[in-house]
């Protein structure tokens, strides 16, 4: 019996160890895509020209090898020849400066978009979750077959013993099979309830979670169409991103300062839903009248009859909301987008090429953790006066940020894994 | 080592059994008031392990249920116009003013995506300098009050009916009060455009009057002032000027006259300041110990019927032309002697102020502040105080013309006489014989009398101003558009008095004609809209001429006054006032600030009377059994009588009462004619919430709050909900107190003891306490540390912050049965220490003692939480996150403040299980609970902090909501400095500055400077020795007299010998 839980436990500890293996790739495998994700996916697409050019081949193509940190840290001043074609291809936009991203990041970036394969992408998990799947599969399948190999060894190894115990005169009791063996059947419902207490919990963790949640809207309302093609800024409508913990959705208002006079849809992007039917856009232009009380054929919004300042029909939009937290977590946009420098899609996805929204990130508590962990701040940086002058309180960080203890200043070394800083 | 004794209970002071018993049961729940449930259904049954197996069944159930459920789909709804000065999610700050009667306070109203949800003092206003009442700060639950009345009503036979339109309305009462005397009632009125309205009302139907009626009236002073300056007013009073102070009665910090500007002024003489620190010396001399004798440096009990000879002799002894009358008690006598010299020394800069209502008395009281100079000084004749105006005759008069028929019509607005008028029944009867119009918010006693009700505004719904002293203006504006179909009351006075064809015809561009007007363009007008207030560049000073003729006579009266055995004084409370607020549960959870009794009004009586009257031998030091008076909520109750009414309460014994006093407070006992109705109309707090007392105010030309008095047992009980029988210091020293001459000679010397006592507690000669006293690391604050410190010099103990605590943080109330089971939920509590006078051991000192989170370094309850939902910061915050708290209440059993709270039932329907208010289900809670989880009332509630739920511990969060605020604000305006603008709600609704927080790393903080340097001889940490580290530190009280205070005393050490004796024997 000692000699089987031997093994039991050696069987247990290399599935252990395998877990453990495929949890680090899994991570390991995030950052370039990461950084692009979060700093360039929102204009740029590795293989297919988009709001900005193609970056696949880009080694090819610039002048110079150091080239792509000067570009990347400031176009606007980038004039050397290639530079202007660069701009004058692409005017009236010009490239967002990323002064904060590193040489190293800037090469994991360029790593990760040679290295892209395009995927027949069907919406939901992004490429890098799929790699990670498939991994897991792999080292599933290898441990099912070290399983099995290990009990035929099992199985000979009884046998062999009986052989040799008969041969040498030893009496032994009539081994019980495998299925009525205790030891097997325990193993058996340890497994199962390893997993079945895996599978539980996460579904107890991830309950309320509504990752990929894509409502149907009472408008078809594209942010492809609008943040995409047409390039708004993402503030203009959500102005409260700055300011405030809401980012907020706009009033019908301020869709009327551009829908007065863009009252059909000519757009170059065929308006799709998830489930296929073609959208008439001119038609979800009309609803946005109706919300807000807009006579189309007169080009002039209702009379108030019933005088209570609004024109008479107009009713504000009851949008189905997306991005759900629960009522313990105080979360403030203006922290992010104003003080944390953060893009939108770092959360919310490639919002520029969603049709329909859907919920992007799956806002656990473990994903916000982790960004904190992280992501730097903008850090003082006592010699040169550059960075957030708030932080030149943090005398010890700049003592040993100078002795070398320290080699910068993440989120939560300032607190931001702290409870209180979104439960109260 | 000689400490004085610092108790909180009798029980404690004596060590009884019965509180030695109760104090080992920390947590203890067999103080149900409920017993008769036990045979009512089975979930009450007493068998433990079955009842285990039908919850864990139960709860498996819910589980499993709630876990099958939907997640919802929640609504996202922009405005369809936003607004341009609206940024969702951001609040907004609007200057206003609160109004109650004639209180006035300025103040700023935060308003949050169109709520108002929180008062604050408007520092601009050089009255009260940002300063605030509980009632100012309650207030704002007012306006989501759901007893409030939605629309106009008329009267149809008992029952009232909507009345659709305003026109109709308008039509309706015009033609009733056509041609006929109109009285308006009203209570003070300081709006200057509101009084012209009413003179333009009144042009138009002759015979008219307006009457100013206050429900306790300052009419003795008003006509006092009448006899001696010429004029019917109040003068302002000046405390930041005197260095004596003396009180004849006058709760001057608690509810007299204007309470927020009295606290700032008096607050300025008490703070220490500089190596030869001066304080005013407060000599207060009263029936009853109220909030203000609290903090008197020496305090002289009297019967109420002697207020008139001791101000008597008070004037003798100052040289006035009047015989002093004999004054039997030694002590008092000496007590006036006392204050005379310091009077006499203080060369005008002293002020006298008395509580009394009688006109006599204060003609005494004027002769005094003449004969010291104090008028020009102390007292300004210049600008007068607009709070009061009512004369109590006027009343009895309107009365008599209502019954005559000499006036045919009265429009009520703001007042209650119907409960107030201590001949309720006679004005009632009154009011049937006239057209009657009201306007108050809810049908209270006075309105569901009335014939047509015509709800005003709340005052968060209003443009007005106010005139709280002569020159000095106030402006109301609207903070959200009226929740119901309501109409300000000018308005319609504006209508019924309109010329036809008037332009105007409504307040608000009345009002803004007004203003306009007054202050020349639109510019100034917008800008004092934003300031709120308008005042003069300096401020006039002016005396009086006092003419001395009524002296003789008011003298004489005086004299004669008769007293009797027992007397009655009646009184109003920090939190229920007049009892207008009476259906605001955050003023009614309020512990009162001396006897700590909550939802209830009582009778309060010396030790001395409750032994000889009760048998209750409070006082008894020989310790052991006696009476479990104090342990159980029940107390005995006793039938009061004065003016021949009388009223049944129950007894609280506080020390510090005259013998022969009893004390009870007005504002309680609210009741609708058919008394079912009481929380239907006048609200589930209000109902079953104490006893009127009104109705044995007496009147002797002017209302007289006192009375001779007899009063008997009853043999019955009623329980009552206190808080401050449950939770002790176990003897550990808490409070630090010395006088001013010890500390002006050695100021080091106060806690040079505790220090001493702090570095020989550290291991192997190390004199680092901090670091070496404890096996735990010392953690690091990179950035931040967030402390608190508190001066016990200037806390006065008036509660402000504890309902500015609640409104912040959503703290819920919990109603009177739970506060019987020391469950109520408040974060920050004002713990009140009596100790033995060292001169007088039958009159007591108190100390005031906000208690709140520590947020202890080394915190206690952190290392015990087996689920690390309570933690600590890198900013030295001790964090509660409650989405990880499981409930094991490890942490408030460890806590050695016991200021951790735990949510024993589901008060505010924040549980995802609507079962968990069923009482079916064992969640037995008063229907005032019930109030707070109304959809219309929890639109106060602060979105920024988390309602809890059902099973977890709470506390003082350090406002870190305004915390984190500041720092956002600080990172992108990029300037670490802006953190030092952070005020947490408890130190900005403090009217004396008594709290100062701040960043302790930054030298430059409030915080550091008083720690390190301004006040390093007084700053002590409560319970230092434990080595908790607590980020919140106190500042010892200095108490300017003679007396000993404090380490030195002796009678005290006497005290506890005799005691310790008593326990070896």
């Amino acid at each position: 019996m000692s000699r089987y839980r031997k093994i039991l436990n050696r069987i247990l500890v290399s599935i252990f160890l395998v877990f453990l293996l495929s949890i680090n790739i899994q991570s390991l495998a995030a950052d370039g895509a990461a950084l692009f994700k979060a700093n360039c996916a929102s204009c740029h697409k590795p293989d297919k020209d988009f709001s900005g050019p193609a970056l696949k081949g880009w080694k090819d193509r610039v002048p110079a090898d150091g080239w792509i940190y000067k570009w990347v840290h400031s176009p606007i001043d980038q004039n050397d020849p290639y530079a202007i074609a660069l701009k004058n291809k692409w005017k009236p936009t010009i490239m967002t400066s990323f002064p904060q991203l590193k040489n190293e990041e800037i090469d994991a970036i360029m790593k990760y978009v040679d290295d892209y394969v395009p995927e027949d992408l069907t919406k939901g998990g992004t490429g890098t979750a799929k790699t990670a799947d498939d991994s897991s599969l792999l080292f599933g399948i290898l441990t099912l077959v070290l399983a099995l190999i290990a009990f035929i060894l099992l199985q000979v190894n009884s046998n062999l013993r009986k052989l040799s115990d008969e041969k040498e005169g030893v009496l032994r009791t009539e081994p019980v099979p495998f299925y009525k063996n205790k030891t097997y059947i325990m193993a058996g419902v340890l497994v199962l309830f390893a997993i079945g207490g895996y599978y539980t919990i996460n579904g107890a963790i991830g309950m309320g979670r509504m990752q990929n949640y894509q409502p149907v809207q009472p408008i078809f309302y594209s942010h492809q169409v609008h943040a995409g093609t047409n390039q708004i800024s993402c503030l203009y409508c959500h102005s409260g991103a700055q300011d405030s913990k809401q980012a907020s959705i706009p009033s019908v208002n301020t869709c009327m300062n551009c829908h007065k006079s863009i009252s059909k849809y000519e757009g170059p992007d065929k308006l799709v839903r998830e489930d296929g039917t073609p959208v008439d856009g001119t038609a979800e232009i009309e609803k946005l009248y109706a919300y807000a009380g807009w006579n189309s054929a007169t080009k002039t919004y209702n009379p108030d009859k019933n005088n209570d300042g609004i024109p008479d029909g107009a009713k504000p939009i009851e949008w189905v909301k997306i991005h759900n937290l629960p009522d313990h977590v105080y979360f403030n946009h203006s922290q992010h987008v104003k003080v944390g420098k953060q893009n939108c899609q770092t959360c919310h996805g490639n919002i520029q090429q969603m049709p329909e929204v859907y919920q992007f990130s799956n806002l656990s508590m473990g994903w916000c953790v982790n960004c904190h962990r992280e992501t730097k701040v903008d850090f003082y940086n006592q010699e040169d006066k550059s960075g957030n002058k708030y932080y030149s309180i943090y005398e010890k960080f700049h003592k040993d940020l100078k002795s070398g203890k320290m080699d910068s200043v993440t989120v939560e070394k300032i607190g931001g894994t702290e409870c209180q800083k979104c439960h109260y | 080592m000689s400490k004085k004794k610092y108790w909180q209970s009798f029980g404690e002071l004596n060590q009884t059994e019965s509180f030695q018993e109760s104090s080992k049961n920390e947590f203890k729940e067999e103080l149900l008031p409920l017993a008769d449930l036990d045979d009512k259904g089975i979930l009450d049954a007493k068998t433990p392990r079955r009842d285990f197996l039908k919850y864990l069944g139960f709860s498996t159930a819910a589980a499993a249920v709630a876990a099958s459920c939907e997640t919802p789909v929640r609504k996202a709804v922009p405005f369809l116009h936003k607004p341009d000065n609206v940024i969702p999610g951001v609040a907004s700050y609007y200057a206003s003013t609160y109004v109650n009667g004639g209180d006035t306070i300025s103040v700023v109203v935060k308003q949050r995506d169109g709520r108002p949800i929180k008062i604050e003092g408007n520092e601009l206003s050089t009255i009260t300098n940002g300063g605030t009442t509980a009632q100012a700060q309650a207030s704002v639950l007012d306006l989501y009050d759901n007893t409030r009345l939605r629309y106009p009503m008329q009267k149809n036979g008992k029952e009232f009916k909507e009345v659709t339109s305003f026109d109709a309305f308008d039509k309706m009462v015009g033609a009733a009060i056509n041609g006929k005397a109109v009285a308006i009632l009203t209570s003070t009125v300081n709006s200057p455009s509101t009084l012209a309205i009413i003179n333009e009302f009144i042009a138009k139907y002759p015979g008219s009057r307006h009457v100013q009626y206050d429900a306790v009236s300052y009419s003795g002073m008003l006509l006092a002032n009448e006899a001696c300056y010429g004029k019917k007013a109040i003068p302002s009073y000046h405390f930041d000027k005197a260095k004596v102070i003396v009180s004849l009665g006058a709760d001057f910090l608690g509810t007299w006259l204007s309470p927020a500007e009295f606290n700032n002024q008096y607050s300025k003489n008490r703070k220490i300041k500089g190596d030869k620190p001066e304080l005013s010396r407060h000599f207060q001399f009263e029936s009853m110990i109220s909030l203000t004798g609290s903090n008197a440096d020496d305090r002289y009990t009297h019967k109420p019927s002697e207020t008139g000879a001791v101000a008597l002799a008070l004037l003798a002894k100052l040289g006035g032309a009047v015989s002093a009358p004999t004054i039997a008690d030694a002590k008092l006598a000496k007590g006036i002697d006392t204050a005379a010299a310091a009077l006499k020394a203080s060369n005008g800069a002293a002020l006298v102020v008395c509580g009394s209502n009688d006109v006599n008395v204060q003609i005494i009281v004027n002769a005094i502040n003449a004969a010291i100079g104090a008028n020009g000084t102390t007292i300004n004749w210049a600008i007068t105080s607009n709070y009061k105006a009512g004369i109590d005759a006027d009343m009895i008069n309107l009365v008599k013309d209502m019954n005559s028929g000499a006036i045919g019509a009265v429009l009520i607005n703001g007042v209650n006489p119907g409960y107030s008028y201590s001949d309720c029944k006679g004005f009632k009867d009154a009011l049937a014989k006239v057209a009657s119009v009201s306007f108050n918010a809810t049908m209270d006693e006075t309105t569901e009398q009335c014939k047509f009700v015509l709800p005003s505004h709340h005052w968060l719904e209003s443009w007005g101003d106010t005139e709280p002293k002569t020159g000095y203006y106030s402006l109301i504006q609207p903070t959200i558009n009226p929740l119901f179909k309501t109409r300000a009351f000018q308005t319609s006075l504006i209508k019924w008095s309109a010329a036809a064809g008037s332009q105007v015809n409504d307040y608000e561009t009345y009002f803004k004609t007004y203003w306009n007007a007054k202050l020349g363009s639109a510019d100034l007008y917008n800008k004092a809209l934003q300031d709120g207030v308008v005042e003069p560049a300096t401020m006039p000073v002016g005396g009086g001429s006092f003419n001395g003729a009524k002296l003789a006579e008011a003298a004489a009266a005086v004299a004669a006054a008769k007293g009797g055995a027992v007397e009655v004084v009646l009184y109003q409370k920090v939190s229920v006032g007049d009892g207008t607020q009476a259906n605001n549960p955050w003023l009614q959870e309020l512990p009162d600030p001396v006897s700590k009794v909550t939802w209830d009004n009582y009778a309060m009586m010396s030790p001395a009377m409750a032994k000889s009257l009760l048998g209750l031998d409070v006082m008894n030091q020989e310790g052991g059994k006696q009476s479990d008076y104090e342990v159980h909520p029940e107390k005995p109750v006793v039938k009061i009588t004065a003016n021949g009414k009388s009223v049944e309460l129950p007894v609280i014994v506080l020390p510090g009462m005259n013998a022969a006093t009893i004390a009870l407070a007005v504002g309680y006992g609210r009741e609708s004619a058919d008394k079912e109705a009481t929380a239907a109309n006048i609200g589930k707090s209000a109902k079953g919430a104490g006893k009127n007392v009104y109705p044995l105010v007496g009147f002797n030309g002017t209302n007289s709050y006192n009375a001779v008095a007899t009063v008997e047992k009853t043999g019955k009980m009623y329980p009552l909900a206190q808080t401050q029988v449950h939770g002790f210091t176990e003897s550990r020293p808490v409070i630090y107190e010395t006088n001013l001459t010890a500390y002006t000679a050695k100021p080091g010397a106060l806690l040079a003891e505790v220090k001493a006592e702090l570095e020989n507690i550290t291991a192997n000669g190390s004199k680092d306490f901090v670091r070496d006293a404890t096996i735990y690391p010392d953690y690091e604050k990179p950035g931040i540390k967030w402390g608190m410190s508190i001066d016990l010099n200037t806390c006065t103990g008036c509660s402000a912050c504890v309902v500015a605590c609640t409104a912040e943080n959503n703290v819920s109330v919990v109603g009177k049965m739970q506060v019987q089971r020391a469950h109520e939920m408040h974060w920050l509590r004002i713990d009140r220490y009596f100790t033995f006078n060292s001169e007088n051991h039958d009159d007591v000192d108190v100390v005031f003692q906000p208690m709140l989170c520590q947020h202890c370094d080394n915190a206690p309850c952190e290392n015990v939480c087996p689920v690390a939902a309570t933690n600590h910061s890198t900013e030295g915050l001790n964090q509660m996150t409650y989405n990880r708290c499981i409930g094991t209440r490890y942490c408030a059993n460890n806590c050695p403040y016991k200021v951790r709270r735990f949510n024993w039932l589901d008060y505010t329907g924040a549980d995802s299980f609507p079962d968990n208010q069923n009482p079916m289900l064992g969640a037995y809670m008063d229907e005032s609970v019930m109030q707070m989880n109304d959809d219309l009332t929890r639109m106060v509630l602060n979105p920024d902090v988390t309602v809890r739920s059902r099973g977890v511990i709470e506390k003082c969060s350090f406002c870190v909501q305004r915390l984190q605020d500041s720092k956002l604000e600080a990172k992108k305006q990029q300037d670490p400095s802006l953190v030092r603008n952070v005020k947490v709600a408890c130190m900005q609704a403090c009217p004396t500055n008594a709290i100062s927080f701040g960043n302790v790393n930054d030298k430059e903080s409030d915080v550091y400077k008083i720690r390190n340097a301004e006040q390093k001889h007084r700053s002590f940490y409560v319970m230092e020795q434990l080595h908790v580290l607590p980020n919140v530190s106190y500042l010892a009280k200095v108490r300017n007299t003679d007396r000993h205070i404090g380490v030195e005393e002796h009678g005290g050490e006497k005290h506890e010998a005799k005691k310790g004796d008593k326990a070896h024997a």
